[in-house]
C-alpha cells in the first residue's frame, strides 16, 4: 500500500489488474475532445473565442460604420437605434470601434503568444534536453527575467521600443517567453525520464530525432494549455499597454486605448467606459474558461 | 537554517545581477544614438555631449554596465533628466505610497482569496464551490483597470463616497488616506484574491484528504476545527510561498491602478517617466520592482521555513 | 450470550466513479463482544478498513456512500446518527490507532497538543488537566521521559514511537472499542512485535474490545480471539484463532496461510511458500457468486452464480463459520496445519 490515498486504494480504487483501461488512454484524439466537450464552460469558452475571431476577421463587413470617422452630431451620444453603443468623444460610433478594436485585442494575443512559443519552446528543449552548462546559462536567465514581473518588463520594453501595437505586441511575447522556457524545461526533464525515451536511446536514435518523435509530442498538452492562458494575459497586457498609450495608437481602436480617453468622460458618457471593458473581460474569460477546460480534459488525473 | 538561508542567497545574487544586465541593455533597444534618445527633445550639442561624457556613451557596453551597476550599488541610480532629481530620492519618495497600497492590496487578496478557497475546498463539488470558482475565474478575467473606472463610476460620480483620485498621506489624515485607498486597493487585491482562492483550495484538497486529518476527525475534533487548527496551518506554507510570487503581480497591478486612481507611486512614477523619454527612472524602477520580488521569494522561502516545524527545529 | 458490544448488520458501502461505482463492501455482518479481540484479514481492497471507516463517517461523501446495512454499537445504531452524534463517539467510546503514524499525526502540532484534543472535547477536562493525562498517557505507552517529550513535534519521535503515540490518543478516552488499522505495517518487524505485545498488555490492564485490522495473518494470530478474513467486501471465513489456523475452510484462506513463511523454528524450510494466481475481481461489476471463485481451483459451478451464505463449518469448532460450495481435500488443510 503506498502513501497515496489510503481509502481509495483500500476502496479497490486503484483500478484493479484487468480492469478497462479507463484513466491510461489519454492518447487518442477523440478521447480528448470527447472529455473537453463534456465541460460545459470550456465549450463556451471555445464558443466565445470562435465568435470574437469571427467578427475580428469579418470587422468590415459587421461594423455598421467606419470605426474612425468622426460625426459632430454624435460626440458623446447617448445608445441609441442609430448607434446602439452610443458616440465617443469626437462623435465615433462606439459599436463599430468595439468590433475592430477585436483585431488589436486578438490579434496581439495571439501574435505575442505565438512569438512567445516560438522562442521559449526551442529554448527550453534546448535547456532541458542538453544540460550541462546550456541549461545552466538558459536556466539562470530564465530566473532573472522572471524576476521583473511580466508587465513590468512589457511597459519597460514598450518604453524603449516605442509606443505602437507591433511594438507592444514583441513586448508582450518577449516577457512571456520565460514562462514557456521554464515550462518547456521542466517538461522536457520529466519526459526524457520516462521508460520510453530511454529506450529510444538504448537504441541509438539521434538526439534530435528523441527530441521531436518522443519528446515533443509528449510536451504538446502542456503548451497547449500554457499558451491558451497566457493568451488571456497577453490580451489583458494589451489593453493594458494601450490603456497606458503604448500600443495601439489613435485614431486606430483599441478597446484599451477606447478606456483610456472614456476615463476622462465618465460622467458625461460612461457608456464609452462599459463596452470595451466588458469587451476585454469577455475575451479573457473565454480564453480562460477554454484553457482550464484544455487542462483538465488533457490531464483527467488532475480533475476536480 | 542558516544553511538553507546562505544556499538561497547564494541563487538570488546572481539572479538580481542577470536581471539588472537585462534591465541595463533595454537602453540598446532605443531607436538610434543613445545620448540623442536619452536628452529627448533637447538637441543642444553642449548637452549631448555632457550626457555622452557622463553616462561614458563613447565606452563598449560592459563598460557602461559597469560604471553603472557600480552606481546601483552606491545606491546611485542616476538622474532623472526631466525631474532634475537623483532617481533613488525619487523611489524612496514614492515607494511608501505604493508599499502601503501593495500592502491594503494584499490583505484585501487574503481576506477574500483565503476564506473563499477553504470554503470551496470543504465544500467540494458542491454549490459553494463552484459559486467560489466562477467568483474566482471573475476576478483573474477583469481587467483591473477596468474595474477602476466602474467603481469610480459607481460610487464617486454616482454616489460620491469615495474620492475619485488622489493620495492624502496617512500622517495627515488616516481616514482621508483609506478613503483614498479602499478603492485602488480592492481593485488591485482582486485579481490576487483570485489567484490566491486557487491556491487555497488546491492546498487545502491536499491536506483534507491526509491521514492526518482522518486522525482529527476519528478523534471526534468538529468540522471547523479539523479545518483551522489542523488543516488549514498545514495548508499555509504552499500558500504563503505562492502568495510572494503574486508580489510581483501586484506591482504589476500597481502601474494601471496607480494611473487610473492617479495614485502618486512607484507605477505612477514609471508611467511618467516613460512618457517623458526618462529612461533613467525607468530603468530605476524596473531594478527596485526586480530586488523586491527576489527579496519578496527569499523571505517567502524563510517565512515556509519557519511554518514548518522541521526546518524550525532542525 | 450477551449483547454484543458491535453489532454490524449486512453493511455494504460503495464509491462513486467515472467509471461506475466502486462496491468495496458487500453485506458485512459480525458481532464483538466486550473485551474480545477480532482479527480482520484481508489484502488491499477487501473492504476491511473502508468498511469501519465507513461505519464511523470517515469516509469521504462524495464520491463514498453506505448502500446498506445497520451498525449497532451498545445497542444505537451508529449509520442513523447525525454527524454531530457521532462525533460523541468517535475518539470517545471508540478509539482509533491508524496506520503509518508519521503521515497520521500532524506534522505541524506537538504531541501533546494531539493527545490533548479527545481529552478535552469528550471528558470535557480543563488544559492542565488534560496535560497531566497526556503525560501518564505518555507514561503508559512507555515513551521514556514523558514531560520533555510532550512538547515535542512528531518528526522528533522514532517511528515506533509515534506509533506509541498514536495508541496513546486511541486509548485516551478509555475506549471500549479500540480499531487499529494496520496498526502495525509501516513498522520493522522487530517495532511490530514490540507494538502488538504493548496492545497486549494494555489490553490486560484495560480490557476493551479491539478490532485488529491487517493485512498480516501473522499478527492477527498473536492477538486475536477471533479472525475474521475478508475478500472483496465479504466475509468468506470467521472462526477462533486456532481453529482457522489448524483447520481453514476456505479456499482464499488456506491460500493466505500457504503464503505465510513458517516462522515456527523446527520445522522451517519444509513448506514450500505459495502464492495465490490471479487478480482480485473488478469492484465495479463484482462477480455474482463466491469472489473468489475465479482464482479458486476448487470452485464449483454453483460458486460461479451464487454467493455461499457464512454458516458453520461441519465438523469444526463451534463458531467457526465459513462461506463456501465446496469442500478443501484434506490433504491441503493437514499441509498448512501446524
Amino acid at each position: 500500500m503506498s502513501t497515496g490515498t489510503p481509502i481509495a486504494e483500500a476502496a479497490g480504487l486503484a483500478a484493479p489488474a484487468g480492469t478497462p483501461a479507463l484513466i491510461q488512454e489519454p492518447g487518442t484524439l477523440a478521447a480528448f475532445w470527447r472529455r473537453l466537450r463534456a465541460r460545459k464552460s470550456a465549450v463556451a469558452g471555445l464558443v466565445i473565442v470562435g465568435l470574437l475571431i469571427l467578427m475580428a476577421v469579418f470587422a468590415p463587413w459587421i461594423a455598421p460604420y467606419d470605426p474612425t470617422a468622426t460625426d459632430w452630431g454624435n460626440v458623446r451620444g447617448a445608445p441609441s437605434f442609430v448607434h446602439p453603443f452610443g458616440g465617443d468623444e469626437v462623435g465615433r460610433d462606439v459599436l463599430s470601434r468595439i468590433i475592430f478594436g477585436a483585431r488589436a485585442s486578438l490579434g496581439a494575443g495571439l501574435v505575442s503568444v505565438a512569438l512567445a512559443v516560438s522562442l521559449g519552446l526551442p529554448l527550453g528543449l534546448l535547456a532541458g534536453y542538453a544540460g550541462g552548462w546550456i541549461d545552466g546559462v538558459i536556466s539562470r536567465l530564465t530566473d532573472a527575467l522572471l524576476a521583473i514581473p511580466f508587465l513590468i518588463l512589457a511597459i519597460a520594453l514598450a518604453a524603449f521600443l516605442g509606443p505602437s501595437l507591433v511594438n507592444a505586441m514583441i513586448a508582450i511575447g518577449l516577457s512571456a517567453t520565460s514562462t514557456f522556457i521554464r515550462l518547456t524545461r521542466a517538461q522536457v526533464r520529466a519526459v526524457a525520464a520516462e521508460e520510453f525515451v530511454e529506450a529510444a536511446r538504448a537504441m541509438g536514435n539521434p538526439p534530435w530525432r528523441i527530441a521531436r518523435v518522443h519528446i515533443l509530442p509528449n510536451i504538446v498538452p502542456a503548451i497547449l494549455v500554457q499558451a491558451t492562458l497566457t493568451i488571456a494575459a497577453a490580451i489583458i497586457a494589451e489593453a493594458s499597454l494601450s490603456f497606458l498609450g503604448l500600443g495601439q495608437q489613435p485614431p486606430e481602436p483599441s478597446w484599451g486605448a477606447m478606456l483610456n480617453t472614456a476615463k476622462n468622460f465618465m460622467d458625461q458618457a460612461p457608456w464609452m467606459a462599459i463596452w470595451p471593458g466588458l469587451s476585454i473581460f469577455l475575451a479573457v474569460l473565454a480564453f480562460n474558461l477554454f484553457g482550464d477546460g484544455l487542462r483538465d480534459a488533457l490531464d483527467p488525473r488532475q480533475r476536480t | 537554517m542558516l544553511r538553507f538561508l546562505v544556499r538561497r542567497l547564494a541563487l538570488a545574487v546572481p539572479t538580481l545581477i542577470l536581471a539588472s544586465m537585462i534591465i541595463f541593455a533595454l537602453q540598446q533597444l532605443l531607436p538610434g544614438d543613445v545620448a540623442t534618445a536619452l536628452t529627448g527633445e533637447e538637441r543642444d550639442p553642449q548637452v549631448i555631449a555632457f550626457i555622452r561624457e557622463k553616462y561614458h556613451l563613447d565606452e563598449p557596453l560592459p563598460v557602461r554596465y559597469a560604471y553603472w551597476a557600480g552606481g546601483v550599488l552606491r545606491g546611485d541610480l542616476g538622474e532623472s533628466i526631466r525631474l532634475q532629481k537623483p532617481v533613488s530620492e525619487l523611489i524612496v519618495e514614492k515607494l511608501p505610497v505604493t508599499l502601503e497600497l501593495a500592502c491594503l492590496a494584499m490583505l484585501v487578496a487574503l481576506a477574500i482569496g483565503v476564506p473563499m478557497g477553504v470554503l470551496s475546498a470543504v465544500k467540494r463539488g458542491q454549490a459553494a464551490d463552484t459559486i467560489a470558482n466562477g467568483i474566482a475565474l471573475w476576478g483573474l478575467s477583469v481587467p483591473n483597470f477596468w474595474l477602476g473606472i466602474l467603481l469610480i463610476l459607481l460610487f464617486s460620480v454616482e454616489l460620491g463616497w469615495l474620492p475619485a483620485s488622489g493620495y492624502v498621506s496617512p500622517f495627515e489624515s488616516l481616514s482621508e488616506n483609506l478613503a483614498a485607498m479602499v478603492m485602488p486597493a480592492f481593485v488591485l487585491g482582486n485579481a490576487i484574491a483570485a489567484v490566491m482562492m486557487r491556491h487555497t483550495r488546491a492546498a487545502m484538497l491536499g491536506v483534507l484528504g491526509s491521514d492526518y486529518v482522518r486522525t482529527a476527525r476519528a478523534k471526534g475534533v468538529s468540522p471547523l476545527r479539523v479545518t483551522l487548527r489542523h488543516a488549514l496551518p498545514n495548508a499555509a506554507i504552499p500558500i504563503i510561498t505562492l502568495g510572494a510570487l503574486e508580489f510581483g503581480q501586484l506591482l504589476s497591478g500597481a502601474v494601471l491602478t496607480e494611473q487610473v486612481f492617479s495614485v502618486p507611486g512607484f507605477g505612477k512614477l514609471m508611467v511618467d517617466a516613460v512618457f517623458n523619454r526618462d529612461f533613467a527612472t525607468v530603468q530605476g524602477v524596473v531594478i527596485c520592482t526586480a530586488a523586491t520580488y527576489i527579496a519578496l521569494n527569499l523571505a517567502a522561502d524563510l517565512l515556509s521555513a519557519a511554518v514548518n516545524p522541521k526546518l524550525r527545529r532542525a | 450470550m450477551t449483547k454484543p458490544l458491535l453489532d454490524v448488520r449486512d453493511l455494504a458501502v460503495a464509491f462513486d466513479t467515472d467509471g461506475g461505482a466502486v462496491h468495496a463492501v458487500n453485506g458485512v455482518s459480525y458481532t464483538l463482544h466486550e473485551g474480545e479481540t477480532l482479527g480482520i484479514v484481508g489484502e488491499s481492497g477487501s473492504g476491511k478498513s473502508v468498511h469501519v471507516l465507513a461505519m464511523l463517517g470517515l469516509i469521504p461523501r462524495p464520491p463514498g456512500r453506505i448502500t446498506g446495512g445497520q451498525v449497532l454499537f451498545e445497542g444505537r445504531d451508529l449509520l442513523a446518527l447525525k454527524e454531530r452524534e457521532l462525533r460523541k463517539i468517535r475518539g470517545g467510546a471508540i478509539g482509533f490507532v491508524f496506520q503509518d503514524p508519521m503521515s497520521s499525526l500532524n506534522p505541524g502540532m506537538t504531541v501533546a497538543a494531539q493527545i490533548v484534543e479527545p481529552l478535552r472535547i469528550h471528558l470535557g477536562l480543563d488544559a492542565r488537566a488534560a496535560r497531566a493525562r497526556a503525560r501518564e498517557l505518555l507514561d503508559l505507552v512507555r515513551i521514556p521521559n514523558a514531560v520533555a517529550r510532550l512538547d515535542q513535534y512528531p518528526h522528533e519521535f522514532s517511528g515506533g514511537q509515534r506509533q506509541r503515540v498514536m495508541i496513546a490518543i486511541g486509548l485516551s478516552c478509555r475506549p471500549k472499542l479500540l480499531i487499529a488499522d494496520e496498526a502495525t505495517t509501516a513498522l520493522d518487524v522487530t517495532v511490530q512485535a514490540e507494538i502488538v505485545a504493548l496492545v497486549q498488555e494494555l489490553k490486560r490492564e484495560l480490557g476493551m474490545a479491539i478490532l485488529w485490522i491487517t493485512h498480516d495473518l501473522g499478527v492477527v494470530a498473536g492477538i486475536s480471539d477471533t479472525v475474521q478474513v475478508m475478500y472483496a467486501g465479504r466475509i468468506l471465513e470467521r472462526g477462533p484463532v486456532d481453529d482457522i489456523f489448524s483447520d481453514p475452510r476456505n479456499a482464499y484462506t488456506l491460500g493466505l496461510l500457504r503464503s505465510l513463511p513458517d516462522l515456527s523454528g523446527g520445522r522451517a524450510g519444509r513448506r514450500r511458500l505459495h502464492q495465490i494466481e490471479g487478480a482480485p475481481p473488478d469492484m465495479r461489476h463484482p462477480p455474482p457468486g463466491d469472489p473468489f471463485a475465479p482464482r479458486n481451483a476448487f470452485a464449483t459451478p454453483r460458486c460461479r452464480t451464487e454467493m455461499p451464505p457464512l454458516a458453520q463449518a461441519p465438523g469444526a469448532a463451534p463458531g467457526h463459520l465459513v462461506a463456501a460450495w465446496y469442500d478443501l481435500p484434506n490433504l491441503l488443510r493437514q499441509e498448512v496445519a501446524r
